[in-house]
């Protein structure tokens, strides 16, 4: 056998070069491991192989052996002869095997691609130009890399629906769909919402939502970007903004504990869509309908843009000194988030251990789908746990804050982005100072004596630790509002306010030096530049006692469960 | 040159479906020794009736002519799963009827041999997927089963034995796709009958709701009854090795008598059968083409010389005439007996025009799941239609070649054959007529001024 002894690994022929690929992969992903692209429309590697586009045919030979006897058929120089199939196959629904032989350059590929080309675009309507796809379109750009690059169609094309709304976010051109079934597979298999199907026949196949049904499901905008082609758009994206102009960042959606892998698209400083980052162990490739609308939190009527004292607009530097001098020498309470980043909340919880504060924290529970929208509707309860802010699991009533102001025993509150008349506190018995540092106005913040407004996920960088306790970082995609400072800077100028310790720093770096010294914690030894853009899976098997409430989802099983099993 | 004695019909299949007295009855059919094979199949083991089966080398009439003893062969018994039993009657390529005799005039035959299939290879349940316009024999077929489950031939507890099956006709989806093994599986299944991709989805393995599923022609199911009668040896003996048996062969076209023949195979040549058994062509008409086993098979000039070498080494130089009835012969012409539907056309036919309505039938019939066969085949039509209305261009022989090449060997399942096969050999012999379509009509008519 050509195992090499590496019983997971098969070598095979790759157009002339013995390479090495994992066992029972496709050819189609076997190619790709070794930088040859074979283009394809219908296969995804998250969905079922379908096989009808027929873009990724390739040439495939295997070793010949005799049928009787079962020994190799050699040629004259003693070499092991291959028996070519005369017609080519399909790279996805292949898998590889010991001594294959694949030809992706050969004549006959060659000829396959520019016919299966020229047969895709005989019916599609070539209108590029007005068309939202353009720029990030397969058939745009495997015309270029593998089509004829002429037409010799003189027909007319079908005709087919040009707008049809297919549910509440989604708009489909059916003219443009090259019928490749991705969206169908989708909506059947992972959000198990079989809404999609083809009716008509032949070239007239056309791509609707069973009578009485729409496309409605919070995961309809991933069938868009499972779209080859410019057939299924956002209804809130299309026509909006040219792709080639946007700059895209790796972010975190922050919606729930799932904390799916995203990109934010932007320009000059405007968000203008989210879609999902590929993570095979988070998120595969998709992401919820209500995370990809986020965003429009940035630029909402009530962000906070700037600071206030006494509901007086104030400098931010003002602010903080207002914010130090009320905390000084008080019993200070803290109300932590579960929105905050790792590092926010390490330096908040440093905070309290200077000034001897108490910590309050506050959970946001919702329905599990199962699938990426956990029951624990925040991206980073486990980071509290990690960095020692709390080591109980929060409750949605933050009862204990309720009781110590009853009992007198705070006289003054740090309030992070919480609203805590949500959290079972009744905002008009509060008679004590608040400094609120959030991100968007509430009932707490127009209450509040000092107000410091803070930035959204989009506009910083930090790291959450998601159900699954997966560390992953995510960097700044557009700059904050003017004028606004780091959050981390705002809290280590609390932390230098108001004690005598050493200057905290407020940068990443350094804070993660601080973070990850202690051996005993899951953070030791990393280096936060060098989080992976996937993520670290860190041991939280120390919280298992914790009743968690996320249920069985997508890669995410609950730990007591899985102990059991 | 003395003239050989015309070969007279054997019937086997058809032995009493046009006899006046007979009727689609169980009654009747009980007279005739119906059911008696079914008998004897049970005092069988099963394994022993599929013995049979392959020795008699009996092949699928469905098209592709596999052996049918084969295919059960390859059957997985040991997944555990339960093994279907499907008959296919989609009968729908173009040029041949002869399914619908069968289940019209004796629909107790093929029952008889359903069951005794179904015995075989053990099968638990057994369908029979007709052609959704058959409805009369759908009716008769209903009838028929219903009768015969009344006197315990199939359903419960067959003669009293411990071995079940059930027996249900389902009427198909209405496409020509249906009648595609796994498109069939699919469309009985309850979806779009869009074939599967092969590997993994071979039938015998993973085809009905993913479990080990036969799917046999209606005539090669009749077949069976008679394997058994006579054993698979003798079976064997009747017409030709490798093509053993009788075949029904449907004649339509420009002969005076069309119909369908039942002949031992290889009894007879294409001539004998336009000639003596059609009775000719009509008066005053030339032999131009025919297309030898339904409207996917390639066509066959009137005038082409047929030479080369036949498997078993003999050498062969035929006119069409000569061509032997049989699986072998019109393949070795460079086409095939496929479904045996015989498509004769004189010298009156337009053979661009004749390309247009086979192309228009592919178009209308392609499931549309995969690239070349979905845009290909309505392109392949658009271009005859528009050379039939005036608008014919030099280069469209050419395109059409090339769009039909483009098709062949890249589809999912033998549709793109089937639809480019047709264009590809009307080219390759007729090409002439094309191009003078491009010469005489390329240009537009005037416009008619109203």
């Amino acid at each position: 056998m050509s195992t090499n002894g590496k019983s997971s690994m098969v070598t095979i022929n790759l157009d002339g070069n013995e390479v090495e690929v994992p066992a029972g992969i496709n050819l189609v992903e076997a190619a790709g491991i070794h930088g040859t692209e074979v283009p394809h429309y219908c296969y995804h590697p998250q969905l079922s192989v379908a096989g009808n586009c027929r873009m990724c045919l390739v040439e495939m030979g295997t070793p010949m052996r005799d049928r009787g006897t079962g020994e190799a058929i050699l040629d004259e120089n003693g070499v092991q002869k291959i028996g070519w199939i005369p017609k080519p196959i399909i790279g996805c629904g292949t898998n590889v095997s010991p001594g294959m032989h694949i030809k992706t350059k050969s004549p006959m590929v060659t000829d396959s691609r520019e016919g299966i080309m020229e047969f895709l675009l005989v019916n599609h309507p070539l209108d590029c130009p007005i068309c939202d796809q353009a720029g990030e379109c397969r058939l745009q750009e495997f015309a270029t890399d593998y089509g004829r690059g002429y037409s010799r169609y003189v027909e007319r094309k079908n005709v087919k629906p040009k707008r049809t709304k297919l549910g509440p976010r989604v708009t489909l051109d059916d003219e443009r769909c090259i019928l490749c079934s991705r969206c169908i597979r989708f909506c059947q298999e992972v959000v198990d919402d079989d809404v999609l199907g083809f009716v008509d026949r032949g070239s007239f196949s056309t791509l609707t939502c069973f009578p009485g049904k729409e496309l409605s499901n919070n995961y309809s905008l991933n069938t868009v970007d499972l779209c080859p082609v410019g057939a299924l758009t956002s209804t809130d994206f299309r026509f909006k903004m040219r792709v080639w102009f946007l700059k895209e960042s790796p972010s975190i959606c922050t919606e729930s504990s799932a904390g799916s892998n995203i990109l934010v698209s932007s320009r000059e400083g405007e968000i203008h869509r989210i879609t999902p980052r590929r993570n095979d162990s988070v998120n595969d490739s998709w992401m919820t309908d209500s995370g990809r609308e986020l965003y429009k939190q940035v630029k909402s009527d009530n962000r906070l843009l700037s600071a206030s004292v006494s509901a007086e607009s104030a400098n931010l530097t003002e602010a903080i000194s207002s914010a130090i001098d009320l905390l000084k020498e008080k019993n200070v309470g803290i109300v932590g988030s579960c929105h905050s980043s790792v590092e926010e909340q390490y330096l908040l919880n440093k905070l309290s251990k200077n000034i001897k504060a108490k910590k309050f924290l506050r959970g946001h529970f919702g329905d599990d789908d199962g699938i990426l929208l956990s029951a624990d509707r925040s991206p980073n309860l486990r980071g509290n746990l990690v960095t020692g802010f709390t080591n109980k699991y929060p409750s949605e009533e933050l009862s204990e804050l309720s009781q110590a102001l009853d009992k007198k025993q705070i006289d003054a509150l740090i309030v992070m982005g919480e609203e805590l008349s949500e959290s079972g506190i009744d905002l008009e018995d509060l008679n004590i100072p608040v400094i609120y540092l959030g991100t968007h106005q509430n009932k707490t913040s127009e209450l509040s004596k000092v107000v410091i407004p803070m930035l959204t996920s989009f506009e910083k960088s930090g790291s959450f630790i998601n159900r699954n306790f997966r560390l992953q970082s995510f960097k700044q995609s557009v700059p904050g509002p003017a004028g606004l400072l780091p959050d981390l800077h705002i809290i280590a100028s609390l932390i230098n306010g108001l004690s005598e310790d050493t200057e905290q720093s407020s940068d990443l770096a350094s804070i993660w030096k601080q973070l990850s010294k202690s051996p005993t914690n899951p953070l030791h030894g990393i280096i936060y530049s060098k989080i992976p853009e996937d993520g670290i899976q860190l041991n939280g098997t120390k919280w298992d006692s914790l009743s968690f409430v996320e249920k069985k989802a997508l890669h995410f099983s609950p730990l007591k469960q899985t102990q059991k099993a | 040159m003395i003239k050989k004695k015309t070969p007279k019909e054997r019937r086997i299949i058809l032995k009493n479906a046009d006899n006046p007295s007979y009727s689609n009855k169980l009654e009747c059919y009980l007279k005739n020794d119906g059911y008696a094979m079914l008998k004897k199949a049970f005092k069988m083991k099963p394994e022993e009736i599929g013995e049979e089966v392959l020795k008699s080398g009996v092949r699928g009439r469905g098209g592709a002519g596999f052996p049918a003893g084969m295919k059960w062969k390859f059957l997985d018994r040991k997944s555990g799963k339960p093994i279907y039993l499907i008959c296919n009657a989609d009968e729908s390529e173009p040029g041949t009827f002869k399914d619908r005799q069968i289940m019209h005039k004796d629909p107790h035959q093929l029952i008889e041999g359903m069951m005794i299939a179904a015995y075989a290879i053990q099968a638990k349940q057994a369908f029979i997927y007709i052609r959704a316009e058959f409805f009369e024999g759908a009716r008769i077929l209903e009838e028929a089963i219903a009768e015969a489950k009344a006197k315990k031939f199939c359903g419960d507890k067959i003669l009293g034995s411990s071995y079940s099956c059930d027996l249900v006709v389902h009427r198909g989806a209405g496409a020509y796709i249906c009648g595609e093994e796994t498109g069939l599986i699919e469309s009985l299944e309850g979806k779009r009958p869009n074939p599967r991709i092969k590997p993994p989805y071979f039938p015998a393995v993973l085809g009905l709701y993913q479990c080990p599923t036969i799917v046999n022609n209606v005539e090669t199911l009749c077949n069976v009854k008679h394997i058994l009668e006579i054993g698979g040896e003798e079976f064997s003996k009747i017409g030709k090795p490798n093509n053993t048996g009788t075949r029904i062969w449907c004649v339509s076209g420009q002969v005076q008598k069309p119909g369908y023949y039942e002949f031992e195979c290889g009894a007879l040549t294409l001539g004998e059968m336009i000639y003596d058994i059609c009775g000719g062509l009509l008066p005053g008409r030339k032999l131009k083409a025919v297309i030898p086993g339904g409207s996917s098979s390639k066509i066959l000039r009137a005038d082409e010389r047929f030479s080369g070498k036949l498997k078993d080494g003999t050498e062969f130089d035929w006119s069409i005439d000569d061509i032997p009835l049989d699986f072998d012969g019109p393949a070795s012409a460079g086409s095939m007996s496929g479904s045996g539907g015989i498509i004769v056309m004189d010298d009156s036919v337009d053979m661009v025009e004749a390309m247009a309505n086979i192309n228009a039938f592919y178009a209308h019939e392609s499931c549309g799941q995969c690239t070349p066969c979905r845009e290909g085949s309505l392109w392949m039509k658009k271009i005859t239609t528009r050379m039939c209305g005036g608008e014919a261009r030099k280069e469209d022989a050419d395109l059409l070649l090339s769009v039909a090449n483009q098709i062949e060997g890249r589809t999912i399942c033998a549709f793109g054959e089937a639809a480019s096969w047709p264009t590809q050999s009307f080219i390759a012999k007729f090409r002439d007529e094309f191009e003078d379509k491009a010469q005489n009509g390329g240009k537009k008519p005037p416009l008619q001024l109203i």
